[in-house]
């Protein structure tokens, strides 16, 4: 089974660049700017779009994202509203590629296998729930994969040789290096550090390994993308949602905001490989 | 653990963790290799002589293991039914059943050869507790504790600072007890390597339920031996309060597999089970659900976002409750039930006059569900309250509610 997500990367690989992988909180700051910011993602740079979905408490995540969760159910925001969005979006884009990510509980509470049928018929492509470790696989990774979903891992600095086999077992689409241990947002110590690591899966894996977790420039991606086949931003993204609000609504600068700083670090991306 | 028989309720969890279906490890990767090297310590330990007797030790010349069971003649009178018998967890040091897990954990922590430790606290006895241990065994530690729980349980602030603790307040959310689990558990995975997670409820990833309880069961395990030397019987009714439950846990574990002995959780009703998001009695008023590593009941809205629930109490202000409570709600053979803001506030000032005895609030909701049973049971029945903590934390905000400040 190909997804959008292999097929993309494949394009990439071919094209000799990483890929941008952008996060978003889906309905943020509220549910029509979150929708125009989602449709703008494309042009602006995005080969590859992390929905969040958002809960309230996101234990993994910095305060950035955290907030952002926290304006998107604020603005009405649910599971089954975050699906819809991805059916709007795919109405007007069918090949970009669409992961959703988020947290166990909301979709432990919609119903798994509700939940994999509606994510796929709405077109999204693969899913990332970070507090579903491969001890867990029964939950949700087995029936999503069953349901055509790409299920994206994370793997971490603690993430040792000896665990990586199990974590990369049932994994698709591509892995998901966390940069540091920590929570999103925070800064990464040593670049060269990140690099190793990702030779060090790619050793283990044929999967394309996107890093993410502390990259906040285009000057971070270029670096960054010298090793990794796709790099994430999503904290310095949702921080731009959150400047651009007067008393925390949308202005007209909102969705310019996060196209600009897309355009911008894309072209770290591009110049990646020299 | 003296486990007998495949039908008993006391072999959980399984290997994965599961009590049933409650449990689990729901934690983020950076998390998972270090709880599978936390439980491989804890097994360790668990077949290690020199662990169990540095920490039987530590409990008796210590914290003053083993609490006495009281018997409360006024109240037994004043109630005219069973006779009620309170498990003294507030006499132990620190003043709560908490210190019987740090104890074990924190000397798990020096085999780990962790550097640093971290904990949540709600109502501070927890933190008061790890600060504690911390301060006897010279490592650095930094709990947190909702902004909310730190204005009205204040004199556990301070004694926390005292003992050389870092108290940092949690703003997030309501300001409570989930808020400040989440934010340990952010710290946590930001330093993974130097840092040991010291949980204080019998809930989180596996192995913590189970570590938790094993080092609370002693509560139970000492109420067991000492009805069956004075009384030469089983107490007919065992009752504690639940905010995550440790040591409802720990009071209950021992007669898990004795059918007679009647078993009551008091959950914390709040302003009444009717009204949303009023109070925090997850088991009657929620339903199962995935948060901070483990399934279990939660508080929670049609969409599974986590409700923040409300109680007097900041140490049950908690949504969610531990796994081996929700298997055991389950399974019927613990019978939980709300108690309101207005019951346990009696059930306070009652014990405080009759008895001489100023509980914790926590412990004052289990005693409003006693004072609920024990009045149509028979006179020469006997039932024990685990009479978890004591009050000195809450006698301001008692004191502020019934007007007397």
């Amino acid at each position: 089974m190909t997804t959008r997500i292999d097929t993309r990367f494949a394009a990439l690989k071919a094209e000799g660049r990483p890929a941008l992988v952008t996060y978003v909180m889906a309905g943020d700051p509220d549910l029509a700017t979150g929708q125009a910011i989602l449709e703008a993602l494309p042009q602006a740079g995005a080969d590859i779009i992390e929905l969040g979905m958002p809960f309230s408490d996101p234990m993994a995540d910095g305060v950035a994202i955290q907030l952002a969760g926290q304006r998107s159910l604020a603005a009405g925001q649910t599971l089954r509203g975050v699906l819809g969005m991805v059916e709007d979006f795919r109405r007007k884009d069918e090949t970009t590629p669409i992961v959703l990510m988020g947290y166990y509980n909301p979709v432990y509470s919609f119903g798994v296998e509700a939940f994999v049928t509606a994510a796929k018929a709405a077109g999204a492509d693969g899913l990332i729930i970070v507090d579903l470790p491969p001890e867990e696989d029964d939950e949700l990774c087995l029936p999503a994969m069953a349901a055509g979903l790409n299920f994206i891992r994370l793997t971490t600095p603690t993430t040792d040789d000896k665990r990586l086999p199990a974590v990369l077992k049932n994994s698709s689409g591509f892995v998901y290096y966390v940069s540091m241990t920590g929570v999103t947002g925070a800064v990464i110590k040593s670049r060269g550090a990140v690099g190793d690591a990702v030779d060090r899966i790619k050793s283990h894996t044929d999967l394309p390994v996107a890093v993410g977790f502390g990259i906040k420039t285009a000057e971070d991606a270029a670096e960054i993308g010298k090793h990794a086949d796709g790099i994430v931003v999503g904290s310095v993204l949702v921080d731009a949602v959150a400047r651009s609000l007067v008393d925390g609504k949308a202005t007209d600068q909102t969705v310019d905001a996060v196209r600009t700083l897309v355009a911008e670090i894309f072209s770290g991306v591009k110049r990646a490989r020299g | 653990m003296d486990t007998t028989g495949i039908n008993s309720l006391r072999n959980g969890p399984d290997d994965d963790g599961r009590f049933g279906i409650f449990g689990g490890r729901f934690v983020a990767e950076t998390l998972m290799p270090l709880i599978l090297d936390l439980e491989a310590h804890y097994r360790a330990a668990q077949v290690d002589p020199a662990f169990k007797a540095e920490l039987n030790d530590l409990s008796v010349h210590y914290a003053g293991r083993p609490s006495p069971l009281y018997f409360a003649e006024r109240l037994t009178k004043h109630l005219g039914g069973a006779k009620v018998w309170f498990k003294r967890e507030e006499l132990n040091h620190t003043g709560s059943h908490k210190i019987n897990n740090c104890l074990g954990q924190i000397l798990l922590a020096k085999r780990m050869g962790k550097t640093r430790v971290i904990a949540e606290t709600g109502a501070g006895q927890h933190g008061v507790a790890t600060a504690t241990v911390c301060a006897k065994f010279e490592l650095p530690c930094t709990i947190f504790m909702g902004a909310t729980d730190v204005e009205r349980q204040m004199p556990n602030v301070l004694r926390m600072k005292m003992l050389g603790a870092e108290v940092r307040p949690v703003t997030a959310g309501a300001g409570t007890l989930k808020d400040a689990m989440n934010e340990a558990l952010r710290d946590w995975v930001t330093n993974v390597d130097s840092t040991y997670y010291l949980i204080g409820t019998a809930a989180g990833p596996h192995p913590y339920p189970e570590m938790v309880r094993d080092f609370q069961s002693v509560i139970g395990t000492e109420i067991k031996d000492e009805f069956a030397r004075t009384q030469g019987k089983l107490p007919d009714a065992v009752v504690a309060c639940v905010g995550g439950g440790s040591n409802a846990i720990g009071t209950f574990h021992a007669f898990l597999d004795d059918p007679d002995v009647k078993l009551y959780g008091a959950e914390a009703g709040g302003h009444g089970i009717d009204v949303e998001n009023g109070h925090a009695a997850s088991m009657t008023g929620g339903r199962p659900g995935v948060l901070h590593g483990n399934r279990t009941y939660l508080l929670q809205d049609k969409d599974g976002q986590i409700l923040e629930g409300h109680s007097i109490s900041a140490g049950l202000d908690y949504p969610g409750v531990g796994p081996e409570h929700a298997f055991l709600h389950d399974s019927k053979r613990v019978t939980y039930a709300p108690i309101t803001d207005t019951e346990a506030l009696e059930a306070f000032q009652l014990c405080t006059r009759l008895e001489g005895i100023i509980p914790a609030l926590e412990s004052a909701h289990g005693l409003a569900q006693l004072m609920k049973v024990a009045p149509s049971m028979d006179k020469d029945q006997s039932i024990v309250l685990c009479l978890s903590g004591r009050g000195d934390k809450d006698v301001e905000s008692v004191g502020k509610y019934l007007g007397l400040l």
